[in-house]
């Protein structure tokens, strides 16, 4: 197995032009239109964008479980060197948890209601490692528990016995659990009270920074991914449109998409009148030809209207697909 | 002084703990009382999180489920009582909008199946071409026009324009007052701003004033005119949305803001909090201040005597904190 090395970063996952499509009796809706990303060791990305706009597909992309009617057209998927797009299932099914976990959307429903949370966490251990000592097993399953901050006597609760934040909680250890080189977190935060959120988002940043696992956080609220991610990747209709360091994004986003998302923030900090902004996602069967932002861009020209426009690198880490540049 | 809109008194709901069950008792809601004056049309937030009894409320004020003790009264009418046409006027000028746009729908009929009842119901048109003028009269408030939707199906519209949708049929029966339970936390950020703009333009232009039932301050912030925090059912805060949003008072309150992530990678969260292992434990404060266990500054008369609402600056901002007596 062979790292591949970019410069001075290391790429854990290399994501090379995703295509997912779902069929439809009207035509197949493109959910992801090849898309490009690389997540570095030890690095948060944010994949954000509205809904219906790709963020989830990408993910599930990435770990081969896009439902059908979807399919993965075609697209390349490099783990740690590992093509995941050429392993057979039972390859699979050893990469996924074990390298790469996932914290599906609504994790905390998921939970088996008539199964202690010991149980659950130890299946999931098993069912890689094979059987484990009992004690063993035990103060592994315990010292999950503490990382994520939970007290110990959670270990032999039921899941209707825990808060909603305590459940998230929990799924974010059984992600952690077989050490996987990246996890990649589906709104890991919706659904919960302001304050619980600040407190899972924080395990979330004290888990990765203890055990340097890289981590892909798809969000829509842009104000949460400000507080916790490295680098951002905005999609728009099934394409990534800009990626950049979170601060760039902020403070000098270049795609007029971006610009649009960051000013529908509302904020807590000034009154001011609200940007209306008129316009909706076209119809993902059929999209425009040329820029497929430029049917709501403020700023879109003729030439918009006929090409695509590539994603390319304007400053070190910041590539952006528009004309404007 | 003229008659308020509405005014409610003490209203207290208890949930369970019935004759001849034995079942915990829930206070939902306790002795909360609110102003909405006839004019200037306001718009009035009751914020909170999950379970704090916003929902609650609203189902109150709209009549599905009845007061434990207290009352509701509609233009000094208690709404428990009205009968016959004064019932009648009440259901046409107090109208709802939910959150999800996705559960209103029959999917089954087209959209304009949902103006044709209301036309019908409450005898808006006498002829078609009439109630034709109504509709589009309706929704040339919220930006649409009828060719565009009235023939299509639920599904083939987005959140945004479905929540649109909703905002137009309560429109057209001209209410005085919108129950809004979270008409924006299932919409799109982009989107988000132009359903908020609709009810500032309903409120200025036609008069209509709105309870925005929101967990979302900052949104509450950007449009509320009064604001009522509550927690577990009381009113912690309560006062100018301004005034209470840029200075909270109540420890609960300050906690809530300060929670909310800030759209700024420089200003990222600085501090770690924590939540008691007792955080899921509802009502285990059966005197006293609810907050007591989570609270920062409690002292021990906290626990002895509910703390009531007291004014600050002698305006209208109330916090229920013996920190301010």
């Amino acid at each position: 197995m062979t790292v591949v090395r970019n410069d001075d970063w290391d790429v854990v996952l290399n994501v090379k032009n995703l295509r997912v499509h779902y069929a439809t009796p009207l035509g197949d809706v493109i959910a992801c239109n090849g898309v490009n990303f690389d997540v570095y060791r030890g690095e948060t990305l944010g994949l954000v964008g509205e809904s219906g706009c790709g963020k989830t597909t990408a993910a599930m992309g990435i770990l081969r479980l896009v439902p059908p009617p979807g399919r993965i057209v075609h697209g390349q998927v490099l783990l740690d060197g590992t093509d995941v797009m050429s392993l057979d299932e039972g390859e699979l099914r050893q990469v996924r948890w074990r390298q790469i976990a996932l914290i599906p959307q609504g994790a905390m429903n998921s939970l088996n209601p008539v199964m202690r949370i010991k149980n659950q966490i130890a299946d999931g251990i098993e069912t890689h490692e094979g059987r484990q000592p009992r004690a063993a097993l035990r103060e592994r399953i315990v010292e999950l528990l503490n990382t994520v901050g939970l007290p110990s006597r959670v270990y032999s609760m039921y899941p209707h016995e825990l808060s909603g934040g305590m459940k998230q909680r929990v799924c974010i250890a059984m992600a952690i659990a077989l050490h996987p080189s990246l996890v990649i977190a589906d709104e890991p935060t919706s659904a919960l009270d302001v304050v619980v959120q600040r407190v899972v988002a924080q395990t979330l940043l004290d888990v990765k920074e203890r055990l340097n696992v890289s981590m892909i956080l798809i969000g829509h609220d842009m104000g949460l991914q400000a507080q916790l991610v490295d680098r951002i990747a905005v999609m728009y209709a099934g394409n990534i449109v800009e990626i950049a360091p979170v601060k760039e994004i902020f403070g000098e986003s270049l795609h007029p998409y971006t610009q649009l998302l960051i000013e529908s923030i509302p904020s807590i900090k000034e009154r001011k009148p609200l940007k209306v902004t008129a316009g909706l996602t076209h119809d993902l069967r059929n999209p425009p030809p040329g820029c497929i932002f430029h049917p709501r861009c403020l700023y879109a020209m003729d030439r918009c209207r006929t090409d695509v426009p590539p994603l390319r690198e304007l400053a070190p880490k910041h590539r952006v697909a528009c004309h404007l540049y | 002084m003229s008659q308020p809109l509405m005014e409610i008194r003490n209203a207290t709901k208890i949930y369970g703990g019935g004759f001849l069950q034995s079942g915990d008792q829930v206070i939902a809601l306790q002795d909360f009382s609110l102003t909405i004056d006839e004019k200037p049309a306001m718009i009035t937030t009751i914020a909170g999180e999950s379970g704090s009894g916003k929902t609650t409320l609203a189902n109150l004020i709209l009549g599905f489920i009845s007061l434990t003790s207290g009352q509701i009264l509609y233009k000094g009418q208690d709404i428990a009582i009205l009968k016959g046409a004064q019932r009648f006027e009440y259901r046409r000028e107090v109208q709802a909008v939910f959150q999800d746009p996705y559960e209103v729908y029959n999917p089954f009929y087209r959209i304009k199946h949902i103006f044709d009842l209301v036309i019908k119901n409450f005898k808006l048109a006498r002829n078609k071409r009439k109630a034709r003028e109504v509709i589009e009269e309706a929704l040339k408030v919220v930006g649409m026009r009828g060719e565009e939707v009235l023939e299509k199906y639920p599904h083939q519209l987005s959140g945004g324009q479905r929540q649109r949708m909703m905002v137009a049929r309560a429109f057209m029966l001209q209410p005085r007052l919108i129950v809004a339970d979270e008409p924006v936390s299932m919409v799109d950020a982009s989107l988000r701003a132009m359903i908020l703009d609709i009810m500032l333009r309903m409120r200025d232009e036609h008069n209509i004033s709105f309870l925005y039932i929101t967990h979302d301050l900052s949104t509450a912030y950007q449009i509320g005119d009064q604001i009522y925090i509550l927690y577990q059912g009381i009113v912690a805060e309560k006062g100018d949305t301004a005034a209470v949003i840029e200075n909270p008072k109540h420890p609960y309150v300050q906690l809530l803001i300060s929670s909310i992530p800030v759209p700024d990678p420089s200003q990222r969260w600085d501090t770690n909090i924590s939540l008691p292992p007792e955080e899921e434990l509802r009502g285990q404060v059966k005197s006293g201040c609810r907050f007591y266990p989570r609270c920062p500054y409690r002292m021990d008369r906290c626990l002895i005597e509910r703390p009531p609402l007291c004014n600050i600056a002698g305006g209208a901002h109330a916090v229920a904190c013996y920190l301010y007596e």
